[in-house]
């Protein structure tokens, strides 16, 4: 599925990038007189004219800046996720070893149970999930995204199958983007940038329909799990015996 | 004090209370910190290399896909069917559709969508209240399952990405009913 999708952007990003570069050379964009104005003041900035306003020349040239700009994001992601990452793992082991995790852990186990019914009580991927959403709902993103990737990482040492997803991790990941949200601190900053009278109005808003989606969320992937199209590769025969289902 | 104000201070100590909570618990159990801290953050450098190869494909496919101009195309699009089939005076709506259509590729990308609506409409009218509930109840869900996924090297995710995607739809949906309904 991800291969179609990465393959799928990809095709209709050069694709229609060329499409759309060579109609706007063939045909200017009418707003060009508009466009003329604002370069004087986006020049230093930004060369380049929004996606949709440039020409053939003007399109390669963002595509390219775009391929690479990934690369460069991406190291500047990591980098900055190294430190983050240490220093939650850290404090998450200081917790772990002080029994605070286990302590919550026990707290939430009949709903921990019923939804990762495949990881037992008491183990590390139980506190590491419980911390993740913890994170989430109080919408610390930096704290959020090592927690979920150690409990990935725990998940996975339950999985007999190490190319393929379980249940568990499914629903942990459905369950995390769906992200329950109770303080969404960054919007309410982006709404007081813009001198609203109410920065926190939408928060009920925003906790109502998470909820709502999160449910969505936790049955659906219930629903799908036991669909036969998504069922494991038999577990016992390797999966290079059923070719055909190896795509 | 008003309540804003309180949930923006709970927010500003939510990190040191709880750093604070957990060293107290530590001592008390007679936890040796230091070592324990050092060991889980060693952790920490492995798995910030291990999901660089996911990290550039995903923002890769992301990137081009943004700089063709397909977004705009598709609002400018979505804008003229509205207009044909009689809904045109709905028309400031559609600003929501580049928001719904980038929340799930790209973070960044969203909070300019929602920064322009707020910028064009203002943050307490009914679009830019709805884009905040949006904006807030979704997540960059290819960018998640890539990196996350990528970080344990699994290469089927089975039925993941369609039960985010329908969770995601739910959740816009409800977004624009709720905003709606409160706001509309």
């Amino acid at each position: 599925m991800l291969n179609k999708i990465w393959f799928g952007l990809l095709l209709i990003g050069i694709v229609y990038g060329f499409a759309r570069g060579a109609y706007n050379t063939k045909w200017p964009p009418a707003q060009a007189a508009v466009v003329v104005d604002q370069a004087s003041d986006e020049a230093n900035e930004n060369a380049l004219p929004p996606p949709s306003d440039r020409n053939l020349e003007q399109m390669g040239k963002g595509l390219n800046a775009a391929a690479l700009s990934a690369a460069a994001v991406t190291i500047e992601i990591c980098i900055k996720l190294i430190g983050i990452m240490a220093l939650w793992l850290g404090l998450l082991a200081v917790a772990r070893d002080a029994g605070l995790v286990d302590a919550l852990a026990r707290m939430l186990s009949p709903l921990m149970r019923w939804l990762f019914p495949d990881v037992p009580d008491g183990h590390p991927a139980q506190g590491a999930i419980l911390m993740n959403i913890s994170a989430n709902m109080l919408n610390l993103d930096n704290a959020a995204t090592p927690l979920g990737l150690k409990a990935m990482k725990e998940l996975q040492t339950l999985n007999p199958n190490k190319e393929t997803a379980t249940d568990s991790m499914a629903m942990f990941m459905a369950i995390n983007t769906s992200s329950v949200t109770l303080i969404p601190f960054t919007i309410f900053g982006y709404r007081a940038a813009f001198h609203s009278e109410n920065p926190a109005e939408p928060m009920f808003g925003i906790i109502l329909v998470t909820t709502f989606s999160t449910l969505v969320a936790v049955v659906v992937t219930r629903l799908l799990a036991r669909s036969p199209r998504f069922a494991i590769a038999n577990k016992n025969q390797p999966t290079d015996a059923t070719g055909e289902k190896r795509q | 004090m008003t309540v804003l104000e309180y949930i923006d201070l709970f927010s500003q100590w939510s990190v040191p209370l709880m750093i604070l909570t957990i060293i107290l618990w530590a001592a008390y159990k007679r936890v040796p910190m230091y070592e324990s801290f050092v060991t889980g953050a060693k952790e920490g450098f492995d798995v910030a290399v291990m999901i660089i190869p996911y990290l550039v494909a995903i923002l890769f496919a992301i990137k081009i896909f943004e700089a063709s101009g397909a977004f705009e195309d598709i609002k400018l699009a979505a804008g003229w069917a509205m207009e044909r089939v009689g809904l045109g005076d709905y028309r400031e709506s559609l600003d929501l559709i580049p928001l719904a259509l980038t929340k799930p590729l790209t973070g960044g990308g969203a909070r300019g969508v929602m920064v322009e609506i707020f910028d064009k409409h203002g943050p307490d009218s009914f679009l830019g209240k709805t884009a905040s509930i949006m904006m807030g109840s979704t997540e960059t869900t290819f960018y998640i399952l890539s990196v996350y996924y990528g970080s344990i090297q699994i290469k089927k995710i089975r039925h993941t990405l369609h039960a985010c995607l329908i969770a995601d739809a739910a959740g816009i949906a409800a977004a624009v009913v709720v905003g709606y309904l409160l706001y509309g």
